[in-house]
Parts: C-alpha cells; structure tokens; sequence
C-alpha cells in the first residue's frame, strides 16, 4: 500500500546551520502520528516543509501520490493539507466566525462570484466547526480577545475549515492546563475518528504517547528512533536526546 | 443601495455647483480635493486593507499623468483616451513593480517603492520627448459641450473618476478579495496555510490601487497646461495618499474619503489664508495627532463613540 504522506529524504539548511538532515518518514492514511523531540531538533521545520512554508533544499514530498513538494502552501491547502500554527496567529481583525470563513471562502466554497447562497452555505459550516470544538459561543467574538486555550482552539477550527485530508497540529497544547490538555486531545481523538490523518508535534510526553499510534523522534535534525510509544519511552538515544544523560 | 444613492447625489451635486458657481477657484480646489479622494482610496486598497505602505503614489499618479500628456502631444487624442492610457500604463507599471517588490515585506517594501519614485523621475527627466527637466507646455483643446469652462468639465470628471474609484474599493473590501486581503494583513503565513493565493491577491491591489493612482493624474498635464518631473513626482502625494486613510481609518473604504476630504480642504484653505509651505506641515501635525490619540481614524473613534453609548 503506498502511503498517504511520504516524505523522502528531505534536508533543508539555513546557512551554514543543517536543520534537517535526510529525514525519510512515511504515514499511512488515517494514521494518528507523533512527531516528538528537544528544542531545535527540526520539528517545526519538518512541518514547515511539508506544509509549505517553507521549500526543502532536496528529497521529496508526496502526498497522496503527487509530488507537492514545489507547490506554494495554498496549493497544498486546497489539495488537503492543514497546519495549525506553534505560536497562535489569529486574523486579529476578524470575529472567530471571519476566521474561519478565510479557508472556508479560499478552499472549500471557492469561486469567482459570491453569491448570498454561498456565503450562507459557508457561514454554516463555519459554525458547524466551531460547535464541534466548542467555540460556538464565540463566534462573533473578535479573535483578538480569545483565552490561550479558545486561541488554540481557534487555530485547531481554522485548519479544519479547509476541510484537510491531513491535518497538522504543532504544539496545540503547550502552556494549556491539564484539563484544557485533555479537551483539546478529546477533539483530535474526534477529528481522528472522521477519518482525517493528523501529525501531532508535541512536547507533552503523556499527550502524544496516548493519542498516537506511531511516534518518531528527531534530534538535530535527524530521526533517532521510530516506533509505538512504549518502544520510543524505553528507547535510550530518546532518553539521552531528552535528559542530555 | 444607499451606497449608490449617496454617490448619485454627490455626483449631481458636482454638476449642480458647475451650474451655480461662478468663482472658478472652488473648481481649482474642488479638483485638488477630489484627486486625493482618488489617490487615498487607491493607495487604501495595497495599504488599507493589504497592509503593504507604499511611498510609491508619486511614481504612479506621475506615469499616468506624463502617459496622458505624451499622448496629447502625439497625437491630440480626447481626454477619456488620455484616461484610459493612464491607468493602463500605471497599472502596468503596478503589476511589474509587485512582481519584484511584494515578496518583501513591512519597512522593506516601502523602501522599494520609493526607489520606484526616484526612478521613475529619473526616467522622466531624460525623456527629451516628454519635455524633460524643464517640462512640457501644454495647449488645452476647448471645452466639450455641455460644459463652459475645461476646469468645471476636469472637475466633474474627477467626481465621476472618485466616485469610480471608492465603488471599486467597496466591492474589494466585501468581497472574498477583501478578506483575504485582510488576512495576509494579519498574518501572511497564515493566510497562505488557509489556501489564500497571498502573491496573486497582493499584485491584484497593487495593480488595481496603481491604475486608480495613475487614472488621478491622467488629467493632470491639462489642469495645469503644463508638466514637469519634479513636481508631478512629488513626494507631496505619496503623504497625503497615505495620511488620508490614516486619519480617516484605513479598515473600511469610507475612511479615505473622510481623511482626503477633511485634510485636503484644510490644505487649500490653509495654502490660501495663510501659506503654501504651512500646509506642508498642516499633514504632519495631524497625522502625528491621529497616530497617538486614534490610531483607528476618525471611524474608529466613531465606533468607539457609539459602542460606548450602547448599554
């Protein structure tokens, strides 16, 4: 079976400074999939790369069969890839319901002309999404007034607004309360079940073991060990990457 | 709806003055007034809603003006052909300098586009044909009938053409155009994540925003008989194409007109009543007070206002 997202010895340097060196990494489809690793081992690089922020110096991208890896980000987006951002970037200008509307209106409602139906039917889903992550109540909230946790949450609705095949969650859950961890890993759980495939990037180490089934962990810039969560705690190079021991 | 209403009635109020004043100099000023109602709503749509400040007004109000003039001289072509010379050159000019400069961003860009404005005076100055250093006369044809005077038929043009150009604006900022505008704004990486084609968008305002600018100085050379580089590439209209939004709010297409018209009138009666050198600073004085006390504009003050009566 060829895989749903295969990345192939992808290497991207800044500089002189190698951030990922020959990262080969394949994920089935509907897969729930652990990206962990210290500070500055590549991962927000990896994904960068694959979302298409940024273009990897060499190897390829291929998902779903076609090689994405010179596409620009919103190419990639309308064929089905979605990122939710580290660092939470609202449209600060807009309500949450604008927010979601902008991938709604670019991806999945997209046309020419705009029609009053067509903006409803938009509107709809948007709220759709937002009642199925519980930010329905905020909806004509403007973003820039969000808690840490709704703004995570706002992130999470966004991406899922361009209605992705492969949704990509970079630390969704750093700086969050246990209980607000476990809310936010019960909607990736959800989205999981709809079948949609989801890369966690996680430094939460008791979040990303129970929600994936696979995990990899990279260090400076290159997979140290791969496997199910049990083999990746008990693994000593991640001990020692994590520990410095 | 309201919309068009209120731009009929702003229209038949220009052709309604033409009828009733005498005193030409309310149309040399009216003129003034309503080209930088053009160029603010212009500049609005790359720097209002985009985010992209440009300092390149000039180099585009500038290339439609000297590409209506040169036409004139060649070939005595009508004022509507001048026009629409103007704002395909500069629109043009919009789209080319948008390839090279959108992809840098904040201080960077607006760097790059007053180079734009240096270069293109440059241009113009060692353009033997296009008169030059020291410009280019200009014999203005008579009036089109109905209209008595040439400076009562450029002002009413230049309504038409302002009232053009604050449509386009509206119908960019409520459209799917305008949103994503907004977004790449806010955050271009996001945007770009959420399928926003951000460099396609941002050269679509760019070349729109410069067609507009360079519509505004189409008919220029035949409101002064005249044109020459230093003046018609004045940095003088890359400010108050920028400072008009800014006073007057750059989130909604209202807000230009509001600024241009409130600072432009107060440019002229000020150039009048006091000096021409005093309105130079009449614009920094108030976009220095706006910053500071409402960074929003006067519309965000107005929103301020009114959400605060609310309970």
């Amino acid at each position: 079976m060829n895989p749903f997202l295969e990345i192939k010895q992808v290497s991207k340097s800044f500089g002189g400074f190698t951030a990922l060196d020959s990262v080969s990494i394949a994920i089935a489809s509907g897969e729930r999939f652990g990206l962990i690793g210290p500070n500055g081992s590549g991962k927000t690089t990896l994904i960068n790369c694959v979302s298409g922020s940024l273009r990897n110096d060499s190897g390829s991208i291929v998902f779903d069969g076609e090689d994405v890896s010179r596409l620009p980000a919103y190419q990639r987006t309308r064929r089905g890839i979605a990122r939710s951002f580290q660092i939470p970037r609202p449209f600060a200008s807009m309500s949450v319901l604008e927010n979601l509307m902008v991938p709604l209106e670019y991806v999945a409602h997209r046309g020419l002309v705009v029609t009053k139906r067509t903006e409803a039917g938009a509107e709809e889903e948007a709220m759709q999404i937002l009642r199925d992550i519980g930010l329905a109540d905020k909806a004509a909230t403007p973003s820039n007034r969000l808690s840490q946790v709704e703004l995570r949450k706002l992130e999470l609705a966004r991406a899922l607004a361009a209605r992705p095949r492969l949704l990509i969650s970079d630390e969704a859950m750093a700086g969050l309360s246990s209980n607000e961890i476990s809310e936010v890993l019960e909607i990736l759980f959800k989205l999981s079940a709809t079948g949609i495939t989801i890369v966690m990037i996680e430094h939460i180490m008791q979040a990303v073991m129970k929600f994936s089934q696979r995990v990899v962990c990279l260090d400076a810039g290159k997979i140290i060990c791969e496997g199910a969560p049990d083999v990746i705690v008990a693994n000593p190079d991640v001990q020692r990457a994590y520990l410095g021991a | 709806m309201r919309f068009w209403i209120a731009a009929g009635f702003a229209l038949a109020l220009a052709a309604a003055a033409t009828v009733m004043l005498k005193n030409e100099y309310y149309f040399f000023a009216g003129y003034t007034v309503l080209m930088f109602v053009v160029l603010a709503t212009a500049w609005n749509i790359l720097g209002g809603y985009a985010g992209y400040v440009n300092f390149g007004t000039p180099a585009f109000f500038g290339l439609g003006a000297y590409s209506a003039a040169v036409l004139f001289k060649a070939t005595a072509a009508p004022l509507a052909l001048q026009l629409l010379l103007a704002a395909t050159m500069s629109g043009l000019l919009g789209f080319a300098a948008g390839m090279l400069t959108l992809r840098l961003r904040g201080i960077f860009f607006a760097i790059a586009t007053i180079a734009l404005t240096v270069i293109m005076e440059t241009l113009f100055i060692n353009w033997r044909y296009a008169g030059g250093a020291t410009g280019l006369q200009l014999l203005r044809p008579p009036p089109t009938v109905p209209f008595e005077s040439y400076i009562k038929m450029l002002f009413v043009l230049m309504a038409l053409l302002a009232v053009a150009a604050v449509a386009i604006a509206r119908y960019i900022e409520r459209s799917w155009i305008g949103r994503g505008l907004r977004a790449i704004r806010d955050s271009e990486e996001a945007a770009e994540c959420s399928g926003v084609p951000t460099l396609r968008l941002k050269l679509f305002a760019c070349t729109v925003s410069g067609a507009l600018m360079g519509a505004a100085g189409a008919t220029m050379p035949m409101y002064l008989s005249f044109i020459e580089p230093a003046s018609t590439f004045n940095l003088n209209y890359a400010i108050g194409a920028l400072a008009s939004p800014m006073i007057g709010g750059t989130a909604s297409y209202l807000g230009p007109v509001i600024g241009a018209i409130l600072l432009s009138t107060i440019q002229q009666v000020v150039t009048v009543t006091i000096s021409g050198e005093m309105n130079v600073m009449i614009v920094g004085v108030m976009l220095v007070v706006f910053v500071v006390a409402a960074p929003e504009g006067i519309l965000g003050l107005f929103r301020k206002f009114v959400s605060s009566r609310k309970p």
